[in-house]
């Protein structure tokens, strides 16, 4: 026993501190397969409920369907359950590498390099690329794990507004003088559901010699007309340097992500990028279900045409029954209530009417800007999605803040 | 001082806040623990204050606490000779 009575009372006198905050998270156990439909357990011990699930990153609803399982289920029998190593000692398989080839061809690039998610590409690439001559230059809503990539590198940090290609402007005039600038942004940001002005960001980057970094985590697999991802959207396939994306939500949803870009960013990440050499390889049963999804969404877009189609239904369904909601296209659509309290009782009153969704508050977004973040998938029918926004208009008719303005909500309940 | 701490409270306007904030930023109200700048983006505001007044502020004392507000800041600052 090496943690004393004393520690152990810090400790708990943390938990109690984020407790007393509102800002203790947990878990909802889910007892049945990934879906639009789904048996929870919550609070936890709880009898389980069926509810449509309309908070899953199971975008192209590709997490349990029957080829991916099966090829998943092939890749046990045909690569065994796991490696027992990192990529560069004994961890690479022939699949593996056959992974890489389709991740490459798939988004445009010139090679890929797996790690054991997109949180580990992220936080490996900033460093195994940059120096201290360098500079990095994010967009202020990138993700987490990005923060936390350029925490660990060596080069210059700098921010711009989200989105606004003046300030960036004036941030690459500002590092002229550096050896490399690398604007970093993510495609779709997963908050806001809103996407990056990429082909501004190329330009930009053009015109003052930088590279551009792309995490485009909640877009591959579905934005774009073949759902190549943000930069096929945007009409810039060819000119982003570094990809990351993910294998954890529309492609399949399992895990693994990737960095995939100039042939020399990948080969330096394969030297020096350290998730990728301390950290395991990705599962064999992983790589087969990749490798299907990747063959079943270059066949045909059909499941990207539905989650656009059902993205237009629900965003529509919301903005006419007189809901706040941040405005775009991609399908995380953020159903805007301001106020933290609100934005939790919303989502329990959701809950006793069948529909799984979170309330996000500050940290996790900016202070007033709490919100129900909704995701739609090609796995939801238009049943799911009339019960859903059913649920919401009840819920919202509850609080009174259907057909109310921002102002009028943070009026009503504060911000 | 007040010239000092209008430069920065400008600065924190112009770099942090955005067109359809509607929040208001006085020498007093928390930056950092107030949510209008991330620890992350204070980077900018760090090496703002050392190239407009000369000075190189070290990390040890380039904390959360210390640029929580625009009179943290000026405080901050004058340890480094800034009047």
């Amino acid at each position: 026993m090496a943690l004393i009575d004393a520690q152990r009372e810090l400790l708990k006198k943390e938990l109690d501190d984020i407790r007393q905050a509102g800002l203790f998270k947990e878990e909802r156990i889910i007892c049945a397969p990934q879906g639009s439909e789904i048996e929870v357990s919550f609070p936890i011990g709880s009898e389980e409920k069926r509810v449509i699930n309309m908070c899953a990153n199971n975008y192209l609803g590709l997490s349990s369907h029957p080829d991916v399982v099966e090829a998943a289920r092939k890749g046990l029998d045909h690569r065994g359950y796991g490696m027992s190593s990192v990529r560069f000692i004994c961890g690479t398989q022939d699949i593996h590498k056959q992974l890489e080839d389709k991740l490459t061809e798939f988004l445009g690039t010139e090679d890929t390099i797996l790690f054991p998610s997109c949180m580990d590409a992220n936080t490996g690439v900033f460093e195994a690329v940059l120096s201290e001559e360098d500079v990095m230059i994010a967009d202020r809503l990138v993700h987490a794990s990005i923060v936390d990539g350029i925490r660990l590198a060596k080069a210059q940090q700098d921010t711009f507004k989200h989105s606004d290609m003046k300030h960036l402007e004036k941030k690459l005039q500002l590092h002229a003088d550096k050896r490399l600038r690398v604007i970093i942004t993510d495609g779709s940001f997963s908050m806001d559901g809103d996407l990056a002005k990429l082909d501004r960001i190329v330009e930009l980057a053009e015109k003052y010699d930088a590279m551009v970094f792309l995490d485009d985590s909640h877009a591959s697999g579905f934005i774009g007309k073949t759902g190549r991802g943000t930069h096929e959207h945007c009409g810039v396939m060819g000119k982003i340097d570094i990809i990351t994306t993910t294998l954890g939500k529309a492609l399949g949803g399992a895990s693994g992500g990737c960095v995939s870009g100039r042939r020399e960013i990948v080969e330096l990440c394969r030297q020096k990028a350290r998730p990728y050499l301390f950290s395991n390889t990705i599962a064999p049963v992983v790589v087969e279900g990749a490798l299907a999804v990747l063959d079943l969404i270059s066949k045909t877009t059909e499941r990207r045409d539905k989650l656009e189609k059902n993205t237009g239904f629900w965003r529509k369904g919301l903005i006419e029954a007189g809901f706040v909601i941040k405005e775009g296209e991609t399908p995380i659509v953020p159903v805007m209530l301001f106020n933290a309290k609100l934005s939790q009782d919303f989502a329990k009153d959701l809950f006793e009417e069948g529909i799984y969704a979170i309330g996000f508050f500050f940290p996790v977004v900016a202070k007033g800007q709490a919100r129900i973040r909704t995701q739609l998938s090609a796995a939801h029918e238009m049943h799911h999605l009339e019960k859903a926004l059913a649920a919401f208009i009840k819920v919202g008719k509850k609080y009174g803040i259907l057909q109310k303005t921002k102002q009028e909500i943070i009026e009503m309940y504060g911000q | 001082m007040s010239d000092i701490k209008d430069v920065i409270l400008e600065y924190v306007l112009e770099e942090y806040l955005e067109e359809d904030d509607d929040i208001e930023v006085d020498y007093d109200t928390p930056l950092i623990s107030g949510g209008i700048v991330d620890s992350f983006s204070m980077v900018s505001l760090k090496r703002f204050l050392e190239t407009e007044y000369d000075i190189r502020i070290p990390d040890a004392k380039a904390t959360p606490e210390a640029f929580d507000s625009v009179n943290k800041i000026v405080a901050l600052i004058k340890e480094f000779g800034v009047e």
